[in-house]
């Protein structure tokens, strides 16, 4: 089936299966590879992406419920100004190590901060819980969304 | 920067390598620039001035892109923007990991250790050759030229780089180049040198092997078995054809799987589930957990197979006897997997002169190398390996079979090879397809005199070796004793009289491998919830208590006892907030010494919270300090979530765990900060990708004890009735 949408500010139509993940739309038929396969049942959020604004797992949003949405990827990110702030806080405090959950802990921490621009260490933990990351980089997670909510504020 | 890792930059880099001025060192070991045809570089600059490092250790978070040309750009004397670096080619003979013997390899937590003289003396070499091509053309005295941020400066004269590399591409590397005092030192020790990979790994760029798409490519999953070493008897793909993608099917040639060929990765997925394989498990594994744990308990009450340190047991069990208490504790350590962020993937292709080419995180790449040769029956020579950045690894990407590559390579060879194929692991096939951290059993008891003084220590260990049957095994096993089976305990260096090690090795019901920190995985708690113990036996602080038997002008009990000391300070022992309480264990693992505080709020019986760790690393000169203190952060976390609530089980030889739900990652809520402490030190660096791992989970048990007098041997810790906030 064609499936109208607006990916990245663009609009595209593309050719997808009923029941395909969007995840697998982007990678593999768009091929935007920032967004990141992980665990493909929403228990890691390293798909996530954002659909109408919000943070969705990609991994369990189906194409045929996307028509006309609007999709923005990590890709996007720079263009936005939370999203720059994000980026520029990760790369201040080094939070990556292998920096495969990355892209989808970003996409998170943009969308806490769209609904919170100064979350507590609770608020982060609470809202950030979905996002794992093997590496452990928790505790720089942390600080980057705080670091970006001084860099949005000042 | 981004890194492009796309199959044009590569050639494109490939081919540039004729015109610049590369420096490196020759298998014999002495210095070598370009126009040696033995030459393979470490360090290459092209004639436009750009600084290329060759990174011959893989990333996969652990930091040696940002190290390894850290040491080239300190030498070189350029910043960290004036450099970039691409992986090196597979070859063992020129970037052999000189710590792991005649292979190139990543692991041991090796890579700054074996690489910081080799890299600072292509890099100081460099900086000579370019110094005396400056000279030469200025008609200077080379004595008065520096490099310093990119350019070359002295006498009144100025320019970059640029200018000299045809000049110093024609001249002999110096036999022994100067290296750079560590006063003058302006990236080794800086802690504000950032990552490399930082930029690209936040902005989706970062290309790792899952994120490749060859022109023509076909992603290929395999269908395994649900018990190790089940076979293919056949299969029935009519299902599979009606999905759309799908191109075929095709029994691997060692009849382990069946391969799934398609045009993308979710239609490989949902082909491999229509698939319907009939599988002859006659010689397949059909063993649970249970049964693997009550052979390792039974072991533990049996003579030891193996007198790891040919001490006197009968001495050791005099000791005991003759003691005022004895403390005792059986520990158990459950298979573990790796699980690593990026599922595993590899993929392989044809090239036109008749090679392989193969994109992959190899952690090993010398063992899938030879792995292709063999299978495609090809020279060396022929096979290359592009090197991928790695989504994490903890271990998982190097086996000695090579498992994951020779899959897709076996799945290419049933194909016309025409087009690239793509293997692609699910996260299911992760969890579920052996290849854990063994099970693991140990028995300790200490016996004390009338003060509470450790008189005698008979520790029994039993579990399954993972180097007997590997081609580690000739290195790493010595009058039949796995070294990583007893390391961090047998070898401590804790001065303990009477102390008596065995082993006895218990069956493999799954393939053994190692995983962060190896045998110390389990060592470690098992040593430092003992000292606890016997500590609170003896009515001594946990840290006086240690310091007991770190005693002397031994360099490893210096150590050991500096990192405890510094940790117990910086952490404030002994005063906790109210309602808090901590505990502390200190390791030594690949030649690093850790310590670590963990405070926790809650007990036992209402729940744990873990709000603060604090840790103390001694491994020798600290080359990057945010990159180590990373590495201790990460690597806690990894000690701590596994064994929070973390285990594979298998029932039947068949996995119980399907997907993180049911194996479930230390998340962002388990764990509050982490506050990192490097002993400054002028020693050689040693690991960091590992050492922070040993010592956390004993931390936390210990805290736990602490706080409700409950002391937990089978792991996990929430298996014992223990929840945590």
């Amino acid at each position: 089936m064609a499936i109208s949408l607006k990916l990245n500010g663009k609009d595209q139509t593309v050719e997808a299966e009923p029941g395909t993940p969007l995840l697998w739309v982007i990678r593999d038929e768009l091929k935007m590879t920032g967004t990141k396969f992980g665990c493909g049942v929403a228990s890691c959020g390293a798909c996530t992406v954002h659909l109408n604004g919000q943070p969705v797992r990609s991994c369990q949003t189906y194409i045929e419920d996307v028509e006309g949405a609007e999709i923005t990827t990590i890709e996007a990110m720079e263009d936005t100004k939370i999203g720059g702030a994000v980026q520029q806080a990760w790369v201040e405090l080094d939070v990556v190590q292998c920096g495969y959950c990355q892209s989808g802990q970003i996409m998170s921490a943009v969308g806490l901060l769209s609904e919170n621009p100064k979350p507590t260490a609770q608020e982060i933990d609470d809202y950030m819980w979905g996002n794992a990351c093997r590496c452990a980089t928790y505790q720089r997670i942390r600080a980057g969304i705080q670091r970006a909510a001084d860099i949005l504020e000042a | 920067m981004t890194l492009d890792t796309s199959r044009r930059a590569f050639l494109a880099g490939a081919a540039a390598v004729g015109t610049a001025l590369v420096v490196g060192i020759r298998p014999d070991g002495a210095l070598a620039a370009n126009a040696d045809t033995m030459l393979n570089p470490f360090v290459r600059i092209t004639p436009d001035g750009q600084v290329t490092a060759i990174v011959k250790h893989f990333e996969m978070g652990q930091g040696p892109v940002t190290g390894l040309t850290t040491l080239i750009a300190e030498e070189l004397g350029l910043t960290m923007d004036q450099i970039d670096y691409d992986f090196a080619p597979s070859n063992p003979e020129v970037y052999a990991n000189m710590l792991l013997g005649p292979i190139q390899g990543t692991g041991g937590s090796t890579a700054m250790a074996n690489a910081y003289a080799q890299y600072r003396q292509a890099g100081a070499a460099a900086r000579e050759m370019l110094i005396a091509a400056a000279a030469e053309t200025w008609g200077v005295d080379a004595g008065t030229l520096k490099i310093e941020d990119g350019m070359v400066t002295g006498a009144g004269n100025s320019a970059p780089l640029a200018a000299f590399v045809a000049k110093a591409a024609t001249l002999d590397a110096p036999a022994v180049p100067r290296l750079k005092d560590p006063s003058e030192f302006r990236l080794i020790g800086n802690a504000d040198v950032r990552r490399l990979d930082s930029a690209a790994k936040g902005n989706g760029t970062a290309m790792y092997g899952m994120d490749l798409h060859l022109p023509d490519q076909m992603v290929t999953m395999i269908a395994r078995p649900e018990q190790q070493r089940a076979t293919v008897v056949s299969f029935d793909d009519s299902a599979a054809r009606e999905i759309k993608g799908f191109i075929s099917a095709a029994t691997l040639p060692n009849h382990t799987g069946v391969a799934v060929f398609a045009e993308h990765t979710w239609a490989a997925m949902r082909a491999r589930d229509a698939l319907d394989v009939t599988w002859d498990t006659s010689s397949a594994e059909t063993r649970s957990s249970d049964e693997i744990e009550a052979e390792i308990r039974a072991a533990l009450e049996a003579e030891p197979a193996y007198n790891v340190n040919k001490t006197d047991a009968a001495a050791t069990q005099a000791a005991l006897d003759g003691a005022a208490q004895v403390v005792e504790e059986t520990f158990y350590f459950p298979l573990l997997a790796h699980a690593p962020m990026e599922p595993l993937n590899c993929t392989i292709e044809a090239t036109a002169d008749g090679g392989i080419l193969m994109h992959d995180a190899a952690q090993i790449p010398t063992l899938p190398h030879s792995a292709m040769a063999q299978i495609f029956d090809l020279p060396m020579e022929k096979i290359q390996i592009k090197t991928m950045l790695a989504g994490g690894s903890f271990g998982r990407r190097a086996t000695p079979e090579a498992d994951y590559q020779v899959e897709a390579a076996l799945a290419f060879a049933t194909t016309d090879r025409t087009r690239p194929v793509k293997l692609v692991w699910s996260r299911e096939d992760d969890l579920r397809s052996g290849y854990f951290r063994p099970a693991f059993g140990h028995k300790v008891r200490v016996g004390l005199d009338e003060a509470g003084n450790i008189v005698g220590w008979d520790h029994r260990i039993a579990g399954q070796s993972i180097m007997k049957g590997t081609p580690f095994e000739q290195f790493l096993v010595h009058d039949g004793v796995d070294h990583s089976s007893v390391e961090g305990a047998s070898d401590t260096p804790y001065q303990i009289p009477g102390a008596h090690f065995g082993l006895t090795d218990t069956e493999k019901a799954t393939s053994t491998l190692w995983w962060r920190s190896v045998g110390h995985t389990h060592t470690a708690y098992v040593m430092e919830t003992m000292m606890d113990k016997a500590a609170k036996a003896a009515g001594v602080d946990p840290v006086d208590y240690r310091l007991q038997y770190l005693t002397g002008d031994g360099v490893d009990q210096q150590r050991k006892a500096g990192v405890l000391r510094l940790a117990a300070e910086k952490a404030g022992w002994g005063n906790a907030p109210a309602g808090h309480t901590q505990g502390i264990a200190v390791h030594k693992s690949f030649a690093s010494y850790v310590a670590e505080v963990v405070e926790i709020s809650g007990n036992a019986e209402d729940g744990v919270k873990i709000e603060k760790v604090t840790c103390a690393v001694d491994c020798g000169l600290a080359v990057n300090p945010d990159v180590i203190k990373a590495q201790m952060e990460g690597g806690i976390g990894y000690g701590i979530g596994h064994n929070m609530r973390d285990k594979i089980t298998l029932t039947g030889g068949v996995v119980d765990q399907f997907n993180f739900p049911d194996y479930e990652p230390l998340r962002i809520s388990d764990i509050g900060a982490i506050d990192v402490h490097i002993v400054p030190s002028a020693e050689p660096p040693t690991g960091v990708g590992e050492p922070g791992t040993p010592p956390a989970a004993a931390a936390l048990a210990n805290a736990i004890a602490a706080a409700s007098d409950v002391r937990i041997g089978a792991l996990p810790l929430a298996d014992n009735g223990i929840s945590f906030a």
